[in-house]
């Protein structure tokens, strides 16, 4: 088990002929990702690689039964090729774009509620996300990730930080632990999917016997997800958040991270997890070696 | 971006919002040239984007061209709260009847357009909120309907708006929302939004601030973008095209990830020592951006050690080591280098660096975050070195 993607995902990759949608996409087949195929209009009959590029992901989908979509392409761009990927019936779209207009993430959220319901957006602005050995779609380095240990106790993460993320897989490969699926829900102020979504999918998926969780200054997605974690989530969790030190008004380059009107506080949302029953790190590395005392109390 | 008054009042007009007649001045006389052009009496308005400014002084009212004179000389270099008067908005004055407040912002818990309305303007709103919160008529938009003059009116009667002025400002909040949403804004507030003694309404300060990413699309905010009060350090980075924001501490900062640099200005701090800035170099550490980010560092007459934090995932150790050692013969550098290289080929980076041959007084390598803090935070404090 796994959530979101596992062995059975098969990616179209949205981009795939530019420079980013290139690297990214191809490392994704090589870790052992299922990609099928790419979409850039006005490039359909080519091919990547041996990928089959079509004009349109409705084309993609009717010729492959891609049931993922990998939305590497520009800022301007980006809103439509979301929207396209659903509209065409694909369950689960990762964005890794950085710089969309919030404005356009808003309408872009808000129709994807509308319109089609049984999409999910995980992003943008987000590294993407990986079971380990499974799947990996995004910019994460496959290598870094432990893959989960069969019926042993493994791990979930959630962060809204890329370079947090790969530091929080990385501590958990050095101390041995496994990892069933790493997501990373991005930093920008309009996610698709939220720290809830991901824990409510980790408390019911039964590979995941504990969850470790990265988050940052600014919003309220941290003081929402401990409201969750209190009333629904029964497993272990480990969490790290950054920005104590940020100061307030200054937005410390992720859209989303920053400190108004005294609230989205580091301070805050560390004690609110706390509360919540979360053993919270003061950096990273502790978090990581707080996951690795749980995982050892779990036997 | 955070606009000043007149740029907001500006952006506000080309959205069809009603703003007294005034004008932008850099000095006296600019100032009594659009006071005899508007007709007295006028209002002097400092520009700075802080709070307070009527109670430092920063805004006068004057009958006569003598007035205008002395007020602008006045108001012109005051320094406010640390923020030096490099401008003043001279605007016809208005009579005012009441005070309201209007405002859009997005709503992050929501995922929603929420606008804020109350009959209590003129005020901090926080502290009409801390008071009073039935005072304040919030209401989620979504941004996919908008919102139409019927809702608008609605939420004026709610507001406990008087009927006299309901129609006006309905028509007002229409023409923010589309001035928020059209204009890309991450906040468009008015306060105080006033009725006057005839019945209009109109916007009498203007507070916006716009959503960086969408810059590429109106090509006009340029010109807002020149007068953004920046400090040597900021405007360099600006120029590498680097995230960078300045801080007071003694301990430059460069990592990869927005994360992991906040996260590096909080180890930092849990060591005892304080950041001079914040800089995410991004993915690619080659040495383009490494001697770009060094410079930036190295402008920064605080500094005394730089902690290089690097989290190798895509990027790959050995070539942020090949930067550094690329950068360190570009730049002459102020203060020795601590570097912490973990992740993806971090021992082939570490090698590199040990066989460059840059002596110990000048780059050190740790192998973890806590440690390679410590070390930048020492030497900063004045501990070793």
């Amino acid at each position: 088990m796994a959530i979101f993607v596992n062995e059975n995902t098969k990616v179209i990759v949205q981009g795939l002929t530019g420079g980013q949608g290139k690297f990214h996409g191809l490392r994704n087949r090589a870790y052992g990702t299922k990609v099928v195929a790419g979409v850039t209009p006005g490039k359909g009959g080519q091919d990547v690689e041996g990928i089959p590029v079509f004009d349109g992901v409705a084309d993609a989908v009717k010729a492959t039964g891609a049931n993922a979509s990998f939305v590497a392409v520009p800022p301007k761009a980006a809103p439509a090729a979301i929207l396209e990927a659903a509209a065409a019936g694909v369950g689960f779209v990762v964005c890794i774009t950085e710089g969309i207009p919030a404005q356009d993430e808003a309408r872009v959220y808000s129709t994807l509620k509308r319109d089609y319901p049984s999409t999910r957006l995980l992003g943008p602005n987000c590294p993407g996300i990986i079971s380990p050995g499974r799947c990996n779609i995004g910019i994460t380095a496959g290598e870094i990730a432990h893959e989960p240990t069969p019926g042993g106790k493994n791990v979930g993460i959630v962060s809204r930080s890329g370079t947090l993320t790969y530091q929080a897989l990385f501590e958990l490969k050095q101390q041995g632990i496994g990892v069933t699926t790493c997501v990373g829900i991005g930093g920008d102020p309009v996610p698709g999917t939220s720290f809830v979504d991901c824990l409510a999918e980790f408390q019911n998926d039964p590979e995941t016997s504990a969850i470790l969780m990265i988050g940052e200054i600014g919003g309220s997605a941290e003081e929402e997800a401990a409201e969750f974690i209190r009333a629904n989530v029964t497993k272990p969790m480990s969490a790290y958040i950054a920005g104590v030190t940020a100061p307030a008004g200054k937005k410390m380059g992720h859209a989303g991270a920053i400190v108004s009107g005294g609230k989205g506080t580091a301070q805050g949302k560390m004690d609110a997890l706390r509360a919540a029953g979360v053993k919270v790190g003061a950096n990273p590395t502790e978090a990581g070696q707080l996951m690795a005392q749980i995982i050892a109390s779990l036997g | 971006m955070d606009l000043f008054e007149y740029q907001g009042k500006q952006y506000f007009a080309k959205f069809g919002i009603p703003v007294s007649a005034g004008d932008v001045a850099h000095t006296v006389d600019e100032a009594v040239a659009i006071a005899e052009r508007v007709g007295y009496p006028v209002v002097v308005k400092a520009q700075v984007q802080v709070g307070g400014r009527g109670k430092a002084g920063g805004i006068k009212l004057a009958n006569t061209k003598d007035e205008v004179q002395t007020h602008a000389t006045n108001i012109l270099g005051m320094d406010i709260k640390g923020h030096v008067v490099r401008r003043v908005w001279v605007e016809c004055a208005s009579d005012i009847e009441e005070e309201y407040y209007a405002s859009f912002t997005l709503d992050r818990a929501a995922k929603q357009h929420l606008l804020m309305l109350s009959a209590q303007g003129g005020v901090d709103i926080e502290e009409v909120a801390a008071k009073d919160p039935t005072a304040i008529v919030k209401l989620h938009v979504n941004p996919i309907v908008g919102i139409d003059v019927a809702t608008a009116k609605t939420a004026a009667a709610d507001a406990r708006i008087p009927s006299k002025a309901q129609a006006g400002v309905a028509d007002i909040l229409v023409k923010l929302y589309e001035c928020f949403v059209k204009g890309d804004c991450d906040l468009a507030e008015i306060n105080p939004l006033i009725l006057k003694p005839t019945g209009e309404v109109h916007a009498l300060d203007a507070k916006v601030s716009l959503d960086g990413n969408a810059l590429f699309r109106h090509p006009e905010w340029e010109a807002f973008r020149a007068t953004e009060e920046l400090d040597d350090r900021e405007r360099l980075a600006r120029e590498k095209d680097l995230q960078y924001i300045g801080l007071d501490g003694s301990v430059g900062i460069i990592a990869n990830g927005a994360g992991l640099a906040m996260s590096t200005l909080d180890v930092v701090n849990q060591v005892g020592g304080k950041a001079a800035n914040f800089l995410d170099i991004g993915g690619g550490a080659n040495a383009e951006l490494m001697t770009s980010a060094l410079e930036v560092i190295n402008s920064d007459t605080n500094v005394k050690s730089i902690f290089i934090n690097i989290f190798g995932g895509i990027t790959r150790g050995e070539e942020v080591a090949k930067g550094i050692v690329e950068a360190l013969r570009r730049v002459e550098l102020r203060a020795p280098i601590v570097i912490r290289l973990d992740g993806t080929n971090a021992d082939q980076g570490r090698s590199i660096l040990s066989e460059a041959g840059i002596p110990s007084s000048k780059l050190m390598s740790k192998p973890t975050m806590l440690e390679a803090a410590r070390a930048a935070v020492d030497i900063a404090n004045g501990k070793v070195g």
